[in-house]
């Protein structure tokens, strides 16, 4: 028992994930310290552990979400809570600082970090805190953090989900599921920028192709063109608005369906098509206007999500990242795409912790030495 | 997701309407224009019209010399006649000049059997009263993408050079393909307001396999509102100002290098518009304005390459608004295009890409005249070409060059239809140019310094020629100055035809010729040197008689060689012709340069005469005179002699003072009455005369007539003799063919011979073998 324990690298386990816009850090918090341990814990491990599970944000701009939290997982033979938490990649100096102030180097922990960041910010660890960060492969930690959230399940519920008739938006419904058998998927990776994988196995994927248009362009395209400061601001400008006065579509065209090349009368002919025109400019609100942005963006993964899909012959189309984040919009108008382009072939699955799964995947390397699922 | 349809025109400025057109210059033969075709876009017009152009050809007519008349009577005569051809102009010009235009059209239009007009472009609603109003004709509409491939068909399958790679950084600029006849199947990636990708896998069989709404539509409309930028082209100037790398968020900013694990580099663009996520910076407009461009660009890039990976399509074109003839656009496409498929798909743009769509409605409404039974060609006279001073040219530019916004096409039908020499040993690559002067900018210098300097000859040469026409003088003037104004222009722009060539350098200057009504400057110096050399002919022949089996070989390829000398452009040797011919000839030939020529492989080639005879020989012959009748005859005749059937291809029209078919055949006539082995040889069909589908001093084996062709296989062919410098070193040089081959020429310019590393009147003797044939050996020399 005593040689197990030692195997177990120290507490704290946290696993991180610095990306372009955001950083992710999951944190395992064991609930079955017993009084021994409590005892040897040292002060700063214990007030590393108040101050995150006794608040739910942290500064001005961390936020640990609280409704992703993990509850009584069992994780290389601890059983303990895993909790969310995230801030922007802008606040890294400070958070680098704070591991400084509070000597986290003297806690002997190995810090896992995924992500570009861990390269981009491996010296000012060094530097400023004393701290060797174990550098890993973010697409690695992606795919098995996701196996892994998928695999424990969301405290007794599906971490899956997919919608039921995402044609039609009146009975278009939410329904959960498992990814049972998941392979072959292609992995869509919805971060400032874009990854599509397509993952084979656990240890077979490959990287498909990207684009530069994702989450991190939808949010700066609409503050410059809304002036919004944040991601949740755009979003709620964006489900108030419209993008069809934004938009040119096939029936402002062509007065109705193309049916020379079976085009509906709906469907966008020109993205943001209409501000061409002066008069539309000048009368065009910031919500259609992030409706639009948002429209966009979504529209263009979800076809070259479904080029893929059929170049590499794969049905499954798993969708995550924190574009998604409370972010119907987006999903639901993934679900269609998939659905009305393909004929019905494709389905797109979502899953609830969207952007966390690199942070838990570099926790799970932390952890891989006595890993026991 | 669709495009099509293209964009609104919020951007026509309001114009003079009375403003006078040089109406001559624009709409030309609308006297006897027919079938009217309309493209209306978001901002530019192009109209499409079938006319008849009348011209002058020279024609030659055999005397009746049974008659007996009087010794030193002339072979034959030559008169001028008007002969109509048909002809295609396409014009483009800015909406706002439409009205105009009509009224113009309307006042000149003479022809009443024209009923309707067809129409396509997203503005042809919008303009279709108007148009029916003005000229009185119904306008009848047509689908857009429909004549957009139609189009497209046409100009790949009839304009030389149609489509070109862009290469930014490259010598040149533009990189232009060889037509290969074969052209389907390939993509098309319209982008307009949206982007439409389409399949196309036959003439009729197209289908739209894709698009996306993020297109020009998407750059015009987000970039107005980002830059408070009205206009299409202002945006892209100042996108080409700008640096993206401050808006987006790189690769390197992410990881603070490049991504190595998965070979993305520092500089890659991960997030567009990644770092204006943030309300406390100011961006410039050039930067949003570029990395909006980017943005765009690299999207239809990678899903036009998912498209061509789906479909297996190596061949994609783009056109549309947004990439209309923008160096820009077409090189951030080019980069995305290389980065997504790692240069396995080169993009492709199309020079007449602004003319697909009336092309294309033209042709609908001309399915009755089947106008894809003819080959056309691109009449480089009548043309603007590759960024002219165009509508497409931003107006300030525009402004300050001080012509008009008028941009023309004007396409011949030709009266053969023309396809390749069966006997190209891969079509496909096949080249029929030694030196491009686009990626040489040495040898353009030179070649176009010396056609200047040639011109005030031409010009003489050319009214002389028209003794009896008071105006000719004029015309001639008119000749020179068009001819000296495309010589400007291809030296600001090289890239404006294709290839810059010394055959495309030729051939304008024909087109031009033609075009004032000179149609054969040389028809009474050929007249002249045939009647002189025909003189000669027996004597020649009885001399070649009297010599040994390998000296008469080596006798008739010096005289060949000897007679190819003699060229109007070498004035010297044509003074001493004029008054011993004879003398002249043995002169000529003492002038040669001794063996071993520059390029020899005569040795080859004896010991190749001393096996079996050659199944055929097909004869690309050259000049009139000595060449032709003391030179190549009695080559043909030994060739005839050793039992070796020959075809004899010359020009179906005039160029320079090369033999034209009409004047061969009754050269050969003439031949025929003194020579029984050449009247043998005709009557037993075993001396046939094709012409060749050529009007140019040059020869493309790619453009040749289809009866050509068909004799050329029917007959078996064996082997392909090219006589003189323009048919055998200007072109086809290094052409490859898959039977033996003889390229014969001596080399009469000093700079030309001296970057080949000889002196002037060098000779070229070049017997090749194709590889895996006996007898495997040639002269090659590669130029320095």
């Amino acid at each position: 028992m005593k040689l197990i324990n030692e195997k177990k690298p120290a507490f704290p386990w946290f696993g991180m994930d610095i990306g372009g816009t955001l950083v992710k850090l999951v944190y395992f918090e064991p609930v079955d310290i017993t009084a021994e341990e409590e005892q040897e814990e040292v002060e700063n491990l214990k007030s590393i552990r108040r101050y995150l599970t006794s608040n739910v944000a942290y500064g001005k701009t961390g936020v640990r979400d609280v409704h992703l939290e993990l509850r009584n997982l069992t994780m290389c033979g601890r059983t303990g809570n895993l909790h969310f938490i995230r801030f922007p990649t802008q606040a890294m100096p400070r958070f680098i600082q704070m591991g400084r102030d509070k000597n986290f180097s003297s806690l002997h922990t190995t810090l896992c970090a995924t992500g570009g960041g861990a390269y981009k910010f491996e010296n000012e660890f060094r530097m400023m805190a004393d701290l060797e960060l174990l550098k890993l492969d973010e697409l690695d930690c992606l795919i098995r953090g996701l196996l892994f959230v998928d695999r424990v399940g969301f405290n007794g519920h599906p971490e899956c989900y997919y919608f039921q008739n995402p044609s039609d938006t009146q009975s278009c419904v939410k329904k959960p599921c498992t990814l049972d058998n998941p392979f072959p998927m292609l992995l869509v990776n919805i971060g400032s920028g874009v990854s599509i994988l397509a993952v084979y196995s656990e240890n077979n994927y490959k990287r498909v192709t990207g684009t530069s248009l994702g989450g991190g362009t939808f949010l700066g395209l609409c503050c410059l063109l809304t002036g919004c400061e944040t991601f949740e601001e755009a979003l709620e400008m964006a489900s108030k608005g419209d993008s069809t006065n934004v938009d040119k579509l096939v029936k402002d065209i062509y007065g109705g369906d193309y049916e020379r090349f079976g085009l509906q009368g709906s469907a966008v002919a020109s993205s943001f098509g209409h501000m061409m025109s002066k008069e539309k400019r000048d009368s065009i609100s910031k919500e259609d206007l992030a409706r639009a942005t948002l429209v966009t963006i979504t529209n263009n993964i979800g076809s070259i999500a479904r080029m893929c899909a059929v170049n590499e012959k794969i049905e499954r189309v798993v969708f995550v990242g924190n574009f998604l984040r409370i972010n119907t919009v987006s999903t639901k108008l993934l679900a269609y795409a998939m659905d009305y382009w393909s004929k019905g072939q494709l389905r797109a699955l979502f899953l609830e912790h969207e952007g966390y799964f690199g942070a838990v995947g570099a926790l799970m390397e932390l952890l891989k030495t006595t890993e026991d699922p | 997701m669709a495009e099509c349809g293209r964009v609104d025109s919020n951007t026509s400025h309001t114009m003079d309407k009375s403003i006078t057109l040089p109406p001559d210059e624009i709409f030309r033969n609308l006297e006897n224009a027919k079938r009217f075709a309309i493209d209306i876009g978001g901002s530019l017009t192009k109209l499409a019209y079938y006319s008849t152009v009348q011209h002058k050809v020279a024609k030659v007519r055999s005397f009746d010399h049974t008659a007996k008349a009087a010794a030193g009577d002339k072979l034959y005569e030559i008169s001028m006649q008007e002969e109509v051809t048909a002809r295609l102009h396409f014009i483009k010009f800015e909406n706002a000049y439409i009205e105009t235009c009509l009224d113009f059209i309307k006042d000149h239009l003479v022809n009443t059997e024209t009923k309707v007009i067809k129409a396509t472009g997203g503005g042809a609603h919008k303009f279709k009263e108007l148009i029916e109003r003005k000229l009185g004709l119904k306008v009848d509409k047509e689908d857009e993408m429909t004549c957009l491939i139609k189009g497209c068909n046409f100009v790949l399958k009839n304009i030389p050079h149609e489509a070109f790679v862009y290469a930014k950084h490259a010598d040149s600029e533009f990189r232009f393909q060889t037509t290969n006849p074969d052209i389907f199947p390939y993509l098309l990636v319209n982008i307009g307001s949206g982007v439409s990708i389409v399949k196309v896998e036959s003439e009729d069989k197209f289908e739209r396999i894709g698009g996306s709404s993020i297109g020009g539509g998407t750059f015009w409309g987000l970039g107005a509102l980002l830059t408070k930028t009205k206009r299409f082209d202002e945006l892209l100037q100042l996108a080409s100002k700008g640096q993206h790398a401050s808006v987006d968020m790189l690769v390197k900013d992410i990881y603070g290098g490049s991504y190595g694990y998965l070979g993305l580099t520092g500089d890659l663009i991960a997030s567009s518009f990644g770092k204006s996520a943030t309300a406390d910076k100011d961006f410039s407009k050039e930067d949003m304005a570029k990395s909006l461009l980017h943005m765009i660009s690299n999207d239809i890039g990678q899903l036009a390459c998912l498209y061509a990976k789906l479909h297996n399509l190596s061949r994609v074109y783009f056109g549309g608004f947004f990439i209309r003839g923008h160096p820009v656009t077409m090189h951030t496409i080019t980069y995305s295009i290389n980065f997504f498929t790692k240069g396995e798909v080169q993009a492709l743009f199309l020079r007449h890409e602004g003319y697909l769509g009336t092309i294309g409605a033209f042709l609908k409404g001309a399915e009755e005249d089947n106008p894809n039974q003819y080959s056309w060609g691109e009449n480089y006279a009548g043309s603007s070409g590759l960024m002219s001073v165009s509508p497409d040219m931003n107006p300030m530019q525009r402004a300050r060059s001080g012509t008009f916004p008028f941009d023309m096409l004007e396409m011949d039908r030709l009266e053969r239809q023309l396809v390749n020499l069966p006997l190209l040993q891969d079509p496909s690559s096949y080249i029929p140019d030694t030196v491009d002067l686009t990626e040489d900018a040495l040898a353009r210098e030179y070649w176009l310094y010396c056609f200047e300097e040639a011109l005030d000859g031409v010009v003489k040469r050319a009214v002389a020629s028209q003794p009896d026409m008071p105006e000719a003088a004029l015309r001639a003037e008119k000749f020179r100055q068009k001819y000296r104004h495309k010589l400007q222009t291809l030296r600001q722009q090289p890239f404006a035809y294709g290839s810059l060539t010394v055959r495309s350098l030729l051939d304008t200057r024909e087109h031009c010729l033609n075009e004032f009504n000179f149609p054969d400057p040389y028809s009474k110096i050929k007249q002249r040197e045939n009647d002189i050399a025909l003189k000669y002919y027996q004597k020649a022949v009885k001399s070649l008689d009297e010599l040994s089996w390998e000296e008469k070989q080596f006798a008739l390829v010096q005289g060949v060689l000897a007679g190819n000398v003699f060229d109007w452009g070498a004035k010297a040797v044509s003074d001493v012709l004029e008054s011993d011919p004879e003398f002249g000839f043995e002169e000529a030939k003492r002038q040669l340069e001794e063996r071993p020529w520059l390029v020899d492989s005569y040795d080859q080639w004896l010991e190749r005469l001393k096996g079996p005879p050659h199944k055929c020989a097909l004869f690309f012959v050259d000049n009139s005179g000595v060449d032709i009748i003391l030179g190549v005859m009695p080559f043909v005749r030994e060739l005839l002699s050793r039992g070796t059937e020959v075809v004899l291809a010359s020009n179906s029209g005039p160029a320079l003072n090369d033999v034209t078919n009409g004047e061969l055949q009754i050269l050969t006539e003439r031949i025929a009455a003194m020579d029984p082995v050449i009247e043998a040889g005709l009557r037993e069909d075993r001396l046939l005369l094709v012409q060749s589908g050529s009007s140019s001093p040059c020869l493309d084996l790619s453009r040749l007539d289809k009866v050509l062709a068909m004799v050329v296989r029917e007959r078996q062919t064996d082997l392909v003799i090219i006589e003189g410098m323009g048919r055998a070193i200007h072109t086809n040089y290094y052409a490859m063919l898959s039977c033996e081959s003889l390229k014969m020429a001596v080399i009469k310019n000093s700079w030309l011979a001296d970057r080949l590393g000889g002196k002037l009147f060098s000779v070229v003797f070049k017997y090749e073998v194709p590889a895996g044939k006996p007898n495997k050996d040639c002269g090659a020399f590669s130029p320095s």
